[in-house]
């Protein structure tokens, strides 16, 4: 075998691994990423009924309401607009009604998520940092905590 | 005054490395030994340097000195003296201090150990080296000194994150920055060889101990981190395709694939120019991994408080490294000289498969971990790429690659024979058959490629003993014969073996774990009982704790198994003093079968609690199988022919007494 044919059989070799993963890529991309919306975007309906999302914003004051057993429900907002939620599992330690924090779940037809994932914020002073910025892009002010990113975001399932 | 001499002997060192950089490469122009040797000696100095430095910095903590503003961010009075210790490199500017120590530690290597180096090489990579500490010692000098003195002094300090105050996170860092910083020895002589415009078998065979010792680290330190992330943060997961944990995988399998091709450039010369671009790019990896982490442009459960003007810093360090190694192979890689032809099957052959699927695996991580930063910057739209992507990406890559392993080893260099590799293979073949047969049978649940994907980590486990079954002769030859063929198998051979079965055993584990991992959301009072795996769990009894800096609600869970009593697991809630922060700590019975893993959630409206409750099956293996690789990259590293014989070809045989 020649040094041309060697090479030729290596750079086959290597794009059709790489086609192959680029497509994968493109379908993974398609199908599995999740967008972070606001409660605001759900209300000016710029999320599909059944569409998977990621809503960030403050846990209202009063709104936590647990159910029998481990089902609990909660509002979303973002001081204009609101979301309920509504969750079926062990809340994460830094879950606070007046806190940041990130819903993940399907929009129902009713304008309700139903989650499956809740992260919270992992410290006093931090708020997840997209929800930060959601909320100081829609003129809200945050005082002081939201620009303290001392610690970590936690998360559960 | 401790303190300031740490500081002081940090500029020193600064400053060495400057004159590091500048006098070897110098002399190596000149081919002057004597500005050569220099570089030996500034380098062992350098690292000591740095070492009274770390060290100043240990003793602060150590002694609790709360007028250093970095002790007083992340120590506190009352923490264990080995969180104390710990808490020195839990933060951003303790760990770069760390990571310009290790930098170091591996010049000062190469100057000592480095005497059957070529000099001019060895000046060459020595001066590349003191670059990269140049630039992280300036770093940290004007972006993160942790040094700086607060006046006044306050009383205690704000503690360290409570849930990093545990015993495997305190050595999962120096693990894996040994790891990250280890790849920097692989790039130093990658640019060494580009300014010298020639490698040859020689220069693989000094790259390949340090990319393994590496590598070691790496898989040693990525392991205890998914450990710690596993037991500590009460999430019942061991990996989340978490950017950050993505940053330190990503490197692994760059340097995985960059030490099976510098195997191919050691033992026949061939891909010179593939490896020394892998270890430019593994390297880059390893400094894109600490930008992601320190620069804030990423969230994670690793995220270093941050400032963007250190985020700025790292990427202009970042793109100085990467972006001129990358215009140096531009310019210089033509130069190499060809090496030895091969087949498409041969093991020559394998190991290129090897690289072309570890290191397509590793850019679809990449795409998933940068493609949020990216769509953000370009259109504003906030995602996240979590486990369904990978799942789509990564996965089906590796799976040609575990198919291939087993045939690799078997394979002869320059042509292979397929067929009779395949009929070798036969009997690890029908073992992996069996293990489908019967997983599928017995748990009759959870996706279908779940058995295929435990076989594969069968087969390739299998594949690796029969290697060694086969080269001594096990069944053919009697006993005692095959023992001491056994005994005079080169150590790097039996590494290799062990390594591969590691990745088996932890194929298996993950397959196993992530298929039939049990879930159980439930809520419980005193008294109540519920059933998960073949496990009954009984709510007995809630208490409060005080720990030596935290108060605790623990639960009592009564496990019985089959009717007897097997344990009681006390999953609890903590709330540290200091910062104040809950924490949840997760109840645990591991065992062989797989791990019983619960936590204690929100109190209920009527009493009691709720719980999470997770059977992980075979979730020890994935660990046992990294600590196995571990142990096989030492096995490796202790063999004699990667130490005798590296001088140049011309001189070997002399070289080879000394």
């Amino acid at each position: 075998m020649t040094r041309k044919q060697r090479r030729g059989t290596i750079i086959i070799a290597a794009v059709s691994v790489l086609a192959l993963a680029t497509i994968l890529t493109m379908f993974a991309l398609r199908d599995s990423i999740v967008f972070f919306h606001t409660p605001s975007d759900v209300a000016e309906q710029k999320v599909n009924v059944g569409q998977r999302i990621r809503l960030g914003g403050l846990v209202e004051q009063g709104s936590v309401k647990r159910g029998g057993g481990t089902s609990v429900e909660f509002v979303v907002t973002d001081t204009l607009k609101t979301v309920a939620v509504s969750y079926k599992g062990v809340l994460p330690d830094l879950f606070r009604e007046g806190q940041g924090v990130v819903a993940e779940g399907v929009l129902e037809p009713s304008g309700h998520l139903l989650a499956d994932t809740v992260l919270a914020k992992h410290d006093e002073n931090y708020m997840p940092p997209e929800v930060a910025e959601a909320l100081k892009a829609k003129g809200v002010n945050l005082g002081k905590s939201a620009s303290h990113p001392d610690a970590q975001a936690s998360k559960t399932q | 005054m401790i303190i300031e001499f740490g500081h002081f002997a940090l500029i020193l060192a600064v400053m060495v490395s400057a004159f590091q950089l500048v006098v070897p490469a110098y002399g190596a122009h000149k081919r002057d030994a004597r500005l050569m040797e220099v570089g030996d000696r500034a380098a062992v100095t350098q690292f000591f340097l740095i070492l009274i430095a770390f060290v100043a910095l240990v003793h602060a903590y150590v002694v609790s000195d709360f007028s250093v503003a970095n002790v007083v961010a992340n120590s506190h009075s009352t923490k264990p003296l080995i969180y104390r210790i710990s808490g020195v490199w839990g933060n951003h500017e303790g760990s770069m201090l760390l990571w310009v120590l290790i930098v170091a530690l591996f010049g000062a290597l190469v100057a000592l150990f480095g005497s059957n180096l070529p000099a001019t090489l060895k000046a060459h990579v020595l001066s590349v080296q003191a670059a990269i500490g140049l630039a992280f010692g300036l770093f940290i000098l004007f972006t993160s000194n942790p040094f700086e003195r607060l006046d006044p002094a306050p009383f205690d300090g704000r503690g360290l994150n409570p849930i990093l105050q545990d015993p495997a996170l305190a050595f999962h860092p120096p693990f894996l920055y040994a790891g990250y910083v280890g790849f920097s020895m692989a790039f130093s002589f990658a640019i060494a060889a580009l300014i010298e415009g020639r490698t040859d078998a020689a220069w693989a065979r000094w790259v390949r101990p340090w990319t393994l010792a590496a590598w070691m680290c790496l898989t040693i330190g990525i392991a205890m981190g998914s450990w710690w992330a596993y037991y500590e943060l009460g999430w019942g997961g061991w990996w989340f395709w978490d950017p950050v944990e993505n940053a330190s995988f990503m490197p692994w399998l760059a340097g995985t694939a960059l030490l099976h091709s510098a195997l191919v450039m050691e033992k026949r010369e061939a891909l010179k120019v593939w490896t020394i671009l892998l270890a430019i790019l593994t390297f880059s990896l390893s400094l894109m991994g600490a930008f992601l982490v320190r620069s804030g442009v990423l969230t994670s459960v690793h995220a270093f408080a941050v400032d963007p003007q250190r985020g700025t810093v790292i990427l202009a360090i970042m793109l100085v490294f990467i972006g001129g190694a990358l215009a140096l192979f531009a310019a210089r890689a033509g130069e190499l000289r060809q090496g030895g032809l091969f087949a498409p099957v041969s093991r020559e052959g394998g190991l290129v498969l090897n690289n072309i699927l570890l290191t397509v695996s590793c850019a679809t991580v990449l795409v998933g971990t940068l493609y949020p930063l990216a769509l953000e910057a370009m259109t504003g739209d906030k995602i996240s790429v979590g486990a369904p992507f990978f799942n789509m990406t990564f996965v089906p890559l590796m799976i040609p690659l575990l198919v291939a392993l087993p045939f690799g080893p078997f394979l002869a260099w320059k042509r292979g024979d397929l067929y009779g590799v395949a009929q070798r293979l036969t009997f690890a073949a029908v073992v992996a058959l069996i293990v489908l047969v019967a997983s599928a049978a017995w748990v009759q649940r959870g996706p279908w490629l779940a058995p295929f994907a435990i076989a594969l980590g069968v087969f390739v486990m299998m594949g690796s003993v029969w290697e060694i079954g086969y080269r001594v002769k096990a069944g053919v030859v009697p006993w005692p014969e095959a023992m001491r063929r056994l005994r005079n198998l080169p150590r790097s051979v039996v590494g290799t073996m062990l390594a591969h079965f590691g990745v088996g055993l932890a194929v298996v584990g993950i397959a196993a774990t992530s298929a039939y991992r049990i879930e159980t959301i439930v809520a419980m009072r005193q008294g109540d009982h519920v059933e998960t795996a073949g496990y009954v769990l009984t709510f007995k009894d809630a208490s409060k704790a005080r720990g030596p800096n935290y108060t605790e609600d623990l639960v009592t869970l009564e496990v019985t198994r089959g009717g007897k009593l097997v344990t009681t697991l006390t999953p609890s809630k903590r709330l540290y003093d200091a910062p104040p922060m809950p924490t949840t700590e997760a109840g645990i019975l591991a065992s062989w079968r797989g791990d019983l893993y619960t936590v204690v959630g929100d109190p209920q409206k009527g009493g009691g609690y709720a719980f999470r409750i997770y059977f992980n099956p075979l979730v020890r293996f994935i660990w046992i199988g990294a600590l196995i690789m571990f142990i096989g990259g030492g096995i490796s590293l202790s063999d004699r022919r990667l130490r005798v014989g590296a001088p140049v070809r011309s001189r070997r045989r002399a070289g080879a007494v000394a």
